[in-house]
């Protein structure tokens, strides 16, 4: 098979139903002419023109808006925001219009489009260009929220993304777009809402999405050195989440650490461990511990940002106290 | 010399007359292109707009039903002309104070009375109130309610239009207190930047709630677009012909050339914002002022005048559109609420979504 890089994907993706639907078009900054910010649209311009792949000002609010509209009235937009960092200017239009209006019109419109871009920290860009979102979105009904954390995934639930009539929420990450996988040649989606079982393990279950399901690997191989197979649980989809997956992992390995690249108050964290408390409270034998954010903004200062990044070594660390290890 | 800050910043402290109307135009209906037999039926469509929401404002008073109620009184010749000018087809998007271009696009008094009541048989299924009024079928896109924030939905229904070569404008109409937002300002810019199908409209009522417009807006409203290199204008809102004048020009150009227009419609509520408004920030003789010049009263005046039809034939329509509108309040009465298990209906298209709990 052959082997391709997180951007291609998500670009095939995007590509592939263009061909088949000449309802999708492509708008946000410099993803035409410049050929994508992060080279996710590159020469798409040329096969689809300016009619489909349209440069937008710096104006999120405007665009998303626009886009919403659009969504409304027959078209199936992809929304890209540089980053989703960006997107708080324009959020109203996500937030209020996108995921409300269906709801507020009795199921009279729909807003079949997709809102994607890099989510999260990305290096030292300072504490404006490093905040994930997923739960912020997750939290408000009406939307959808992916974040897969590899190509196969990425190109399998964009397609998923595209071709659904509710509004998604699609997060991508600055430094996984070089990221490289196998990749089949021929046509498949992943379903919204199912998780995958990406290490199998019996001693810890580990939930880890996007960026930090490669912090989690990280952790996981030096776990195994020491004798602990850890099993990873990548979600994929944040909403709705395949809470079902983890209650069946947490009743086999009986011990849980989240890893989430959020800031601990009300994260997915913190909702992935009330599921696991409520729906599997008799198979715990140790209280379900997370690693995340600490509940500060990123710091710009290399140590510090090091120091705030979730790490395989904290990972380890909870792994250690939820099997008594330390 | 420069003025100091501790005189304030925002002027406080006079009261203002809010707005300045232009002087409505000397075109008879027939030269505008309206027949005869067009009038009475203008004239119930503005009527019934007043009628319904002078009943509402009471069913709202007995208790009848909760939330927001923002009356249009004193505006409807705006949506009267916006509906008798533009296409079925062409599509109208509204802020909160909505009640009046849905009934003049033909949404029933039934479905809108059942909408203030929050029942099932309400224009959005009692799912959005006062404030959000929807009905797609009549290309009408609400209703909404946060200022200013579905002025980019306005030019996103153009751009689909223009995008499917379909042949239909947007109209997409806001207050004088949405101009102050900067989702305006990106739409504007983009909306010409991409040359987009829709006659922006704001209807300039004088007040951003208690705000006067001189108080919440620098320089005039319509001025906003030429920063943007857009056509726009002025049009006299109290005055039916003078809308459809004004609105025809505008309507045909936008089409013709798939660019936008901002139109500024002067235009005066009667009523408070909302109906806990006591209205302390104008004074009654600038009320009684604009009364005076009722948009309603003038097209009745106008009709009897030209001998079009006479007063009996129009104090006949006024006695069946009251019967209309008390039947409504039937209608919604007796109509049901949701059913409980739609709590759960419209959030997403999905239909086996599985809801968090």
């Amino acid at each position: 098979m052959p082997v391709k890089q997180f951007r291609e994907a998500i670009r095939e993706a995007m590509v592939e139903e263009m061909r088949k639907d000449e309802s999708i078009i492509i708008m946000g900054e410099e993803v035409a002419e410049y050929n994508g910010a992060y080279k996710v649209t590159q020469g798409m311009l040329d096969e689809f023109g300016g009619k489909r792949i349209i440069d937008t000002p710096i104006s999120e609010l405007g665009f998303a808006g626009i886009g919403a509209g659009a969504a409304m009235n027959g078209l199936r937009p992809i929304i890209e925001f540089m980053t989703f960092n960006f997107a708080l200017v324009g959020i109203d239009q996500i937030l209020n219009n996108a995921a409300k209006i269906r709801y507020m019109s009795g199921g009279q419109i729909s807003f079949p489009m997709v809102f994607r871009g890099p989510n999260a920290s990305a290096g030292q860009l300072g504490a404006t260009h490093s905040v994930a979102f997923e739960s912020l979105y997750g939290h408000f009904p009406g939307l959808k929220v992916m974040y897969p954390s590899e190509p196969y995934d990425a190109k399998g639930l964009l397609k998923t993304a595209i071709r659904d009539n509710d509004p998604v929420i699609f997060l991508e990450s600055e430094q996984m777009y070089a990221m490289k996988q196998e990749m089949p040649d021929e046509e498949y989606t992943i379903p919204l809402g199912v998780g995958k079982i990406k290490r199998e393990g019996k001693d810890v279950t580990i939930v880890a999405h996007g960026k930090m399901y490669h912090v989690a690997k990280q952790a996981a191989e030096q776990l195994a050195k020491d004798g602990v197979e850890a099993e990873i649980i990548d979600p994929r989809t944040m909403k709705p989440f395949d809470f079902k997956m983890v209650i069946e992992s947490v009743k086999k390995t009986n011990r849980c650490v989240i890893v989430d690249e959020s800031h601990p108050f009300a994260g997915m964290a913190s909702e992935i461990g009330f599921i696991i408390q409520r729906d599997a409270f008799d198979y715990l034998d140790a209280p379900v511990l997370r690693v995340c954010l600490p509940d500060v903004p990123a710091p710009f200062a290399k140590n510090l940002f090091e120091k705030w990044l979730p790490s395989p070594k904290e990972i380890i660390d909870a792994v250690n106290a939820v099997t008594y290890r330390n | 010399m420069a003025k100091k800050a501790d005189e304030g910043f925002t002027p406080t402290g006079m009261v203002y007359k809010s707005t300045t109307l232009p002087k409505p135009t000397q075109k008879k209906h027939k030269s505008l292109g309206i027949k005869d037999e067009q009038l009475p039926d203008i004239f119930r469509n503005m009527y019934l707009q007043r009628r319904f929401e002078e009943r509402a404002a009471q069913m709202y008073q007995k208790g009848k039903f909760g939330g927001f109620l923002h009356l249009y009184i004193g505006q409807e010749a705006v949506s009267a002309a916006t509906v008798h000018v533009l296409n079925d087809d062409d599509d109208i998007i509204s802020a909160y104070r909505v009640h009046g271009m849905a009934l003049a696009r033909g949404t029933s008094p039934d479905a809108c009375m059942a909408e203030l009541f929050g029942k099932k048989t309400g224009c959005s299924r009692g799912k959005g109130g006062s404030m959000h009024f929807f009905d797609v079928e009549r290309h009408f896109w609400g209703g909404h309610a946060i200022v200013g924030a579905h002025i980019p939905l306005g030019a996103g229904l153009a751009m689909a239009n223009k995008y499917q070569n379909n042949g239909r404008i947007a109209i997409c109409f806001f207050g004088d207190g949405a101009v102050d937002q900067g989702s305006l300002n990106e739409t504007f810019n983009m909306a010409q930047l991409w040359k987009l199908p829709v006659i922006f409209v704001v209807e300039n009522n004088g007040y951003s709630m208690g705000t006067a417009v001189e108080r919440h807006s620098a320089g005039q409203l319509h001025k906003r677009g030429e920063a943007y290199g857009m056509k726009n204008g002025v049009a006299n809102g109290m005055d039916f012909f003078s809308m459809v004048d004004t609105l025809t020009d505008i309507a045909k150009e936008v089409r013709e050339t798939n660019e936008p227009y901002f139109l500024e419609v002067k235009t005066y509520r009667y009523r408070g914002h909302s109906m806990s408004d006591p209205g302390n920030y104008r004074t009654k003789e600038e009320l009684e002022e604009f009364k005076s010049f009722d948009p309603i009263e003038r097209l009745k005046s106008y009709i009897i005048e030209e001998k079009v039809a006479s007063e009996d034939e129009l104090n006949a329509i006024v006695e069946e559109v009251e019967q209309q509108v008390l039947d409504s309040i039937e209608f919604a009465e007796n109509s049901d609420l949701p059913d409980e298990s739609e709590l759960y209906d419209h959030v997403y298209v999905q239909k086996d979504f599985p809801f968090h709990t």
